[in-house]
């Protein structure tokens, strides 16, 4: 099979699992207490009935759910129309959007840098294995993994503000709100320190430990021996036949965090008042914003889905067996 | 014999330290040597340290392993090379082809690849060359030069073993150390490759050590047969020698556990008991514990290897030189 063809087919994968989470997303919210006319009258009892049917009539509310409600739903959302937020009375992808770019900032980069030092630590651990280094990465690493993420948090924040003055939250201070990132990148870059870090830390232990385990056991092969015997030196074994094969699962790991820290960034911005989409998912279920929550359900589980896309594009370029099977 | 041995073993020993355990001996005093163009053939029940043989020479044991004696190549004593001047011999002058050849190909790169970087690795051509070689060298062990770009995952296990004797013969080594070469193959292919190295010895003038427990492929490639047990060189010498007339009593056994296609017998001999553990050696032969001829002072004292014949050794104390 060919490249293009296992690609297809994941793709092809990949759509239909978007189609299912969209049906799931549709009925959860119609299942779910709550009267959306309610909603958007509140506590203004004073609507009479009929304009209350009008407002029903006017949102289509009074048709049947399916396949009426349903289809219309469909043919919304293709036009990236998610509805309105009730609490903030703004379209739902509009404020999705505004928050999103924070996010991937974030994520971005503590993502990044968990990832190359987690890549290269672990590498050298296991290499090194039984020495000082590969007990003190294991012993950092299993502390870090198992800690909680608002705990870390709550901590950098105390100890990052008080020793070495750094902001406590938000992403610029505020007489820079308003004005565009670029131009106070200094002070973006104060704000981003604490948060990166603490996302950092979390997902290090996690892949260093992987890559840790995963280059002992590629070391142990027999074409790792093949490649010493041929006369390569320790690191050209390690940069050239060992790398390549202990990388595969972190990309499995990696493509699934990738997903999921969007939701995961909840604490971290939390803890952090930072403006992105974590703190924006807490907001909408404090409120019980159904429709802002519907958004936020749909761009988690796309997020997952498109990342996992990403996993199977870079397996195809790691890993030759894959188009095999 | 006039010419002077490519590879010299003297006395090689190697011990495998076992963290509050003590030393666990894998090797003991075992000598022989390898001449050019000539097959020599390592046998012996799994265990008894003949893998052990050719990674001590290679030095490619795990750092808790030590290994003394001498390995003199062309008379430079390869265990007393810094672990980067050790690197300039492996495979430039020593190749490898491993017993698991599913394995012993990494199965992210292309068979081409890893064939055409053993020859740029020693810097022996350019690129290019090197690739034109690698095509050269597949098509020398029956593969199509164009399957270079494919991975192991698409070749068959006979091929992946051409594959690695093509790789072996990348720097045109003198020696050619072959573990096992046929084992995890059919009996067909078994009998391609072994036709295939005899190819290959007659025309590079390579010298071969083979490591099998095939006493048949014994003696239809080597001219030289190494007996080992326990780690020690049981008797040692010319094939037609051992095998028609054994001194040993161990190679006496074991060839008759062999089943001779000529007269068939209903069930085949075997040896009783088992081989001795590493870590719990015992004090005389080590053979003893199962011989059937055992004299009182086997269980105490070590026999020598004496030359009983001229070019042919044996360790045993019936055995008068």
């Amino acid at each position: 099979m060919s490249r293009r063809t296992y690609l297809l087919r994941k793709l092809i994968f990949a759509l239909v699992t978007i189609f299912v989470v969209l049906v799931i997303n549709f009925v959860l919210f119609r299942v779910l207490p709550g009267d959306p006319v309610r909603a958007v009258i509140g506590r203004n009892v004073k609507i009479s009935a009929e304009a209350q049917q009008a407002l029903r009539q006017q949102f289509g509310l009074d048709k049947p759910i399916f396949p009426d409600q349903f289809l219309d739903t469909l043919r919304q959302w293709a036009q990236g129309n998610l509805g309105i937020s009730w609490s903030l009375r703004r379209p739902v992808a509009e404020i999705l959007m505004s928050k999103l770019g924070n996010t991937l900032l974030l994520i971005g980069l503590g993502q990044l840098l968990s990832i190359i030092l987690g890549v290269f630590l672990g590498l050298f651990a296991g290499w090194k294995r039984k020495t000082v280094f590969d007990v003190a990465a294991l012993t950092f690493s299993l502390i870090a993994w198992a800690t909680p993420t608002f705990w870390l948090g709550i901590i950098l924040l105390a100890a990052g503000s008080s020793w070495l003055g750094l902001p406590t939250g938000g992403i610029v201070s505020p007489e820079n709100v308003g004005k565009p990132l670029y131009t106070v990148l200094p002070d973006l870059a104060r704000h981003l320190v604490l948060p990166t870090l603490t996302l950092t830390i979390l997902y290090l232990g996690e892949y260093m430990l992987i890559m840790r385990s995963s280059i002992l056991e590629v070391l142990s092969e027999d074409y790792i021996l093949t490649a010493k015997a041929k006369g390569m030196s320790p690191w050209q074994v390690l940069w050239r036949h060992a790398l390549k094969n202990a990388m595969l699962p972190i990309v499995t790991i990696v493509a699934l965090n990738l997903g999921f820290t969007v939701s995961g960034a909840i604490y971290i911005e939390t803890v952090f008042s930072y403006d992105g989409l974590g703190k924006l998912f807490q907001t909408a279920l404090v409120k019980q914003d159904y429709p802002l929550l519907q958004g936020a359900f749909l761009l988690l589980a796309v997020s997952v889905i498109v990342a996992n896309f990403l996993a199977d594009i870079l397996y195809t370029a790691l890993d030759p067996r894959v188009k095999a099977n | 014999m006039a010419e002077m041995p490519l590879l010299q073993v003297r006395h090689l020993t190697t011990e495998f330290l076992l963290p509050g355990k003590g030393a666990a001996r894998a090797l003991e005093d075992v000598s022989f040597d390898v001449y050019p163009g000539q097959t020599i053939g390592l046998v012996g029940e799994s265990g008894c340290g003949k893998t052990t043989v050719l990674m001590s020479i290679l030095r490619l044991l795990p750092t808790q392993a030590q290994i003394s004696g001498r390995v003199l190549f062309r008379g430079l004593d390869l265990l007393a090379l810094s672990e980067r001047q050790m690197r300039e011999y492996r495979w430039k002058e020593i190749a490898i082809v491993f017993q698991g050849a599913m394995n012993a190909l990494n199965p992210v790169m292309s068979v081409g690849e890893q064939i055409c970087e053993a020859i740029t690795l020693h810097g022996l051509m350019p690129r290019r060359e090197a690739e034109a070689r690698t095509g050269e060298l597949l098509e020398l062990v029956g593969i199509p030069k164009e399957r270079g770009v494919q991975y192991p995952f698409q070749y068959s296990g006979g091929m992946r073993q051409r594959a690695m004797i093509a790789m072996a013969l990348a720097c045109s080594p003198c020696i050619l150390f072959a573990d096992e070469p046929t084992t995890a193959l059919d009996v067909m292919v078994q009998a391609q490759i072994l036709e295939l190295l005899g190819n290959i010895q007659r025309k590079m003038g390579l010298a071969i050590v083979l490591v099998t427990h095939d006493l048949g492929v014994v003696a239809e490639m080597c001219d030289m047969v190494v007996v080992m047990y326990g780690g020690k060189v049981a008797e040692y010498g010319p094939v037609d020698r051992i095998f028609n007339n054994p001194q040993h009593p161990y190679t006496q056994k074991l060839l008759e556990a062999f089943p001779d296609l000529a007269q068939p017998v209903a069930s085949l001999a075997s040896i009783p008991g088992a081989p001795p553990r590493l870590s719990e050696l015992p004090p005389g032969c080590r053979f003893a514990p199962r011989c059937h001829v055992c004299l009182p002072q086997c269980a105490s004292e070590a026999p020598p290897l004496l030359e009983i014949a001229p070019g042919h050794f044996s360790a045993c104390h019936l055995c008068k030189s």
